[in-house]
C-alpha cells in the first residue's frame, strides 16, 4: 500500500550544462523537452515504444563511446548530456543527408526545417538513381555493383491496390511505426513486417501480396502513425496527384463515432465540403489515435 | 595455384541433403546431387599438429570427436568435476583472476560478464554460446566444434553452473553442417552419460543445451540479434542498454560467449586463474586462435600466446609464398583494419592491436601480397556490409550504400569534386556510422575501408 502512496522518484541530470529533474523512467528526450531544447525526431511516435532506428535524435553522453538515442535512453542521475556538440551535429546532419538522398521527404512535414537547421546537402552523394519497380523482389544479400554516378534511392511506383488507402514506399524512411502499430503495440493484426535486408529492407505484406489478399483489416492505424505521408487515404493521394490538396483550407470537425458503444473521438478533415480523411486524437485516452475500419473509412454515407 | 572455393550444398525435401564441399567444382556438386559422397574434408588445417604446448587445440585431431570415452581419456570432464568442487563462487573467482576476455571480437572481460549474470535476482538465467562464426576469414570456432565438440559442451556446462543457468542455446551458423552433426551427437552422448540433463554428474545441478541454427545472416552473430533469432524473430540487434546480462534472451539475464572464449574456461578451471594469466601479457592473458589465410605458405588455424609479433606469426605460417613482397594484412576480418608491411612488429595483443589502430577482432590474419587489387578488395568489403546490414538504422542502412558508391567513383577514376572530397565524404559517413549505428556491425562497417585509406597507398593522397 505504501508504495502506491509514495511519490514517484526523480532523477537529476545535466543537459547542455543546465540541471534538470525528471521522473525516474523518463528518457533523455523527456529531459530535453522539459528544458525546451528542440530535439529532432523522425521515427519516434508519441503513442509507441521508441524504435530508435532513425538516429536523428542522438545526443552525446559523457562517458559513452558512442552517441545515444535520446528517445529511448533512460535518464539516469548524474548524466551529463550534450545536444549540440560537433559530433552530434555531424551525425544528425549525415542521418538527414542519407535519408533525404534516398527517400522522397516532400510530405514529411518536419524534414525541410531539419535539413536547413543542420546544413544538410543531400545532393553531394550525386543525382538520384532512376526509380526501381522490383524492390519487392530484391534478393537478400545480392545487389548490383554501383558505378557511383547516381545515388541509390528507394524510388518506386506507388502501390494503389484498394479503395481505402495507398502505400507510397518511395516516401518510407523505415521508421517501423506502421509495423509496430499493426503488430503487437496497437492492432495485433501483423499484416505487415520488414522484409529484406540492408538497403533492400522494406515494409511488406506477407510475400508482398496486394493488401486485399493480405491480413490487413483496414483499420488505418498505420496511416495514423506514419510520419512521412508514405501511407495516406486514397482521397488524399488523389487530391495531391491532381494538385488539389489544400491543407490550409481544410476544417477539422470533432465528433464521436456512431458505429458502436465505445464512442471513439473522430476528427473529420473536410475540404470543399467533402471529408478527405479521418483521424482520432493521438492524445485521446481511449483511442491513442487508433480507430477501426468503420470509424476510419465508413464516412461516404455522410456525403453521397 | 588458384585457391578453390568451398560451398554448402543443400537440398530440401523428404531426404534433405546438406554437405559442405571443398574444393567445390561443378562436377563435384553434380556428383553429390546424384547421391555420391562428399569429398572428405581437406587435410587438417592445423599446421601446429602435435605441438605439446597447445592449450585450446590440444585435443583437436588427437581425440576422437565422436567418442565421449576418448574425450575423457584425454582429460575431458576433469574441468567440470573440478568446477563442482570449487562451487559457483570459486569458478567465478578463477575466471576473474584469469583476466580472460571474450574472443568473439569485443574483448569484454568474461568474469565481469559472468558475475553480473550470476548476481541477477531475475530467473531463469540463460546461456548462449555464439557459434555463428560469420566474420569473413574466421574459421577457428569451426575447428573447435568439429575437432573437440565435447569441450564446447563441457565449457558451456561450467559457465551455466557458475552463472546459474538452467538452459543453454548453442547458436551455430547454418553453413557448418559437420560441426552441427558432431555437436548433436556429442550432446546425445553427454545426456546419455549424465553429463547433461537432470543433476549433471550427480551433483544436483541441472542443465541442458539446445542447438539453434542460423540461416546465413551475418547480423545474427551480433549478441542481441542472436536473441531475436533464437526467439523466432527477424535478426535485428537491440538497443543497449539494457545489456544482455540484465535483459537478454526471452527478457532474462543472459550470458553470451563465443565458442573460443568458453573453451578457454576449461584451462582456467583445471589450472587456476593466476596460472592461466601467466601466459600472454598483462592486458591479454592466455592464448589466441588465429585464422591465417590469403597469401601464406601454410594457412590454417594457429594457437599463439598473446604478445608474439605479427612477424613471428607470418614466419610460423611460412611467410608469403613465391618470395613475393607483402602488401598488407587485414586484421580482424571485414570489420577489422589493415596493417602495412611496416607494421610487422606489432605485438598481437588486444592492447597492441588497438595502439596500432587496428583490432585482433576474432583472430583473422588475412595476408595479401603485391598481386592483390586492393581497391577491388575494399569494394568487396563495402559490398559485403551493404548486403549484411540488417537495414534497421539509417547510418548503417544508407551509409554502407553511400560508401560503396563513393568507392566505385574512386576506383573508376571519376571522383566527384576530387579525390580529397570523396575521401572526406567516406570519412564523414564513417564517423556517423561509428557514432550513431545501433550495433557493432554499423559501428565497424567502415573500419577496414578507413584504415586502408589511412595506412595504404590505395588512392592518390591516401596512406600518408
Amino acid at each position: 500500500m505504501s508504495e502506491l502512496l509514495a511519490p514517484r522518484r526523480m532523477v537529476e541530470l545535466e543537459v547542455d550544462g543546465q540541471p534538470v529533474r525528471v521522473f525516474e523512467g523518463s528518457t533523455i528526450l523527456d529531459a530535453c523537452r522539459r528544458l525546451e531544447i528542440d530535439t529532432p525526431t523522425l521515427c519516434y511516435g508519441e503513442t509507441l515504444e521508441p524504435a530508435n532506428v532513425c538516429r536523428v535524435c542522438v545526443v552525446e553522453l559523457e562517458g559513452s563511446r558512442v552517441l545515444v538515442p535520446s528517445c529511448s535512453r533512460k535518464a539516469e542521475a548524474g548524466m551529463k548530456v550534450h545536444t549540440d556538440s560537433e559530433r552530434v551535429r555531424l551525425s544528425r546532419k549525415l542521418v538527414l543527408e542519407l535519408l533525404a538522398s534516398s527517400v522522397d521527404l516532400s510530405t514529411t512535414p518536419v524534414a525541410a526545417g531539419y535539413l536547413e537547421r543542420y546544413d544538410a546537402e543531400p545532393g553531394r552523394f550525386g543525382p538520384p538513381a532512376p526509380p526501381s519497380d522490383d524492390r519487392d523482389r530484391a534478393r537478400t544479400g545480392h545487389h548490383e555493383a554501383p558505378d557511383g554516378r547516381t545515388a541509390a534511392t528507394v524510388q518506386q511506383p506507388v502501390k494503389v491496390d484498394n479503395e481505402l488507402y495507398v502505400r507510397d514506399y518511395a516516401k518510407c524512411i523505415l521508421c517501423y511505426r506502421c509495423v509496430d502499430a499493426c503488430g503487437e503495440q496497437h492492432q495485433n493484426t501483423f499484416a505487415i513486417a520488414v522484409a529484406g535486408r540492408g538497403f533492400d529492407a522494406r515494409i511488406s505484406t506477407e510475400l508482398a501480396t496486394p493488401l486485399p489478399e493480405s491480413a490487413c483489416v483496414y483499420c488505418g492505424n498505420c496511416i495514423e502513425v506514419c510520419p512521412t505521408g508514405a501511407l495516406v487515404f486514397r482521397s488524399e493521394h488523389e487530391l495531391r496527384a491532381a494538385g488539389d490538396w489544400r491543407e490550409e483550407e481544410q476544417t477539422v470537425t470533432e465528433t464521436t463515432c456512431p458505429y458502436c458503444g465505445v464512442g471513439c473521438s473522430l476528427e473529420l478533415h473536410v475540404q470543399s465540403n467533402r471529408i478527405v480523411k479521418v483521424t482520432s486524437p493521438a492524445d485521446h485516452d481511449i483511442t491513442l489515435g487508433n480507430l477501426c475500419i468503420k470509424g476510419r473509412f465508413g464516412f461516404s454515407h455522410v456525403q453521397d | 595455384m588458384r585457391p578453390s572455393p568451398a560451398a554448402l550444398v543443400a537440398v530440401a525435401g523428404e531426404q534433405p541433403l546438406e554437405r559442405a564441399q571443398a574444393p567445390v567444382t561443378a562436377a563435384a556438386v553434380l556428383d553429390l546431387l546424384a547421391g555420391g559422397e562428399a569429398a572428405p574434408s581437406p587435410a587438417s588445417s592445423l599446421p601446429q599438429d602435435g605441438e605439446p604446448r597447445l592449450r585450446l587445440l590440444r585435443r583437436v585431431g588427437i581425440a576422437d570427436p565422436d567418442s565421449i570415452d576418448d574425450y575423457r581419456a584425454h582429460g575431458g570432464y576433469a574441468a567440470l568435476r573440478h568446477a563442482f568442487a570449487l562451487g559457483p563462487e570459486g569458478v567465478l573467482r578463477e575466471v576473474k583472476d584469469s583476466k580472460l576476455v571474450g574472443r568473439g571480437g569485443a574483448a569484454f572481460p568474461t568474469g565481469v560478464k559472468w558475475e553480473a549474470v550470476a548476481r541477477q535476482p531475475a530467473r531463469p538465467h540463460y546461456l548462449v554460446c555464439n557459434a555463428d562464426e560469420s566474420e569473413p576469414g574466421t574459421f577457428k570456432d569451426r575447428e573447435l566444434m568439429e575437432g573437440d565438440p565435447f569441450a564446447v559442451i563441457e565449457a558451456m556446462t561450467i559457465a551455466a553452473f557458475a552463472t546459474g543457468c538452467e538452459r543453454g542455446y548453442l547458436y551455430i551458423r547454418g553453413e557448418y553442417p559437420e560441426a552441427r552433426e558432431r555437436l548433436e551427437h556429442a550432446l546425445a552422448q553427454a545426456r546419455h552419460r549424465g553429463f547433461l540433463g537432470e543433476s549433471v554428474m550427480g551433483e544436483g545441478f541441472s542443465f541442458d543445451v539446445e542447438i539453434r541454427r542460423g540461416a546465413g545472416a551475418y547480423i545474427c552473430g551480433e549478441e542481441t540479434a542472436i536473441f531475436e533469432s533464437i526467439e523466432g524473430r527477424r535478426g535485428e540487434p537491440r538497443n543497449k542498454p539494457p545489456f544482455p546480462v540484465e535483459v537478454g534472451l526471452f527478457g532474462k539475464p543472459t550470458v553470451v560467449n563465443n565458442v573460443e572464449t568458453l573453451v578457454n574456461v576449461l584451462g582456467v578451471v583445471l589450472g587456476s586463474g593466476p596460472s592461466f594469466a601467466e601466459v600472454g601479457t598483462e592486458g591479454s592473458t592466455g592464448t589466441k586462435l588465429l585464422c591465417l589465410s590469403g597469401h601464406v605458405a601454410r594457412p590454417g588455424t594457429y594457437e599463439i600466446a598473446f604478445g608474439v609479433t605479427l612477424r613471428q606469426v607470418l614466419d610460423l605460417a611460412g611467410g608469403v609464398p613465391g618470395g613475393r613482397p607483402l602488401r598488407a594484412v587485414l586484421m580482424g576480418g571485414a570489420a577489422g583494419g589493415f596493417l602495412g608491411p611496416g607494421d610487422l612488429d606489432v605485438p598481437l595483443t588486444f592492447e597492441g592491436a588497438r595502439a596500432a589502430g587496428t583490432t585482433l577482432g576474432s583472430g583473422v590474419v588475412l595476408v595479401l601480397d603485391d598481386t592483390v587489387d586492393l581497391p577491388r578488395l575494399l569494394q568487396r568489403i563495402a559490398a559485403f556490409f551493404r548486403d549484411e546490414s540488417c537495414g534497421q538504422c539509417v547510418p548503417c542502412r544508407v551509409g554502407t550504400v553511400r560508401q560503396e558508391e563513393a568507392l566505385a567513383r574512386l576506383v573508376a577514376g571519376e571522383p566527384r569534386g576530387g579525390v580529397e572530397t570523396e575521401l572526406a565524404l567516406i570519412a564523414e559517413v564513417g564517423q556517423c556510422m561509428r557514432d550513431s549505428s545501433i550495433c557493432g556491425l554499423g559501428q565497424t562497417a567502415s573500419s577496414a575501408l578507413e584504415s586502408a585509406i589511412r595506412r595504404l597507398p590505395v588512392f592518390e593522397g591516401s596512406g600518408t
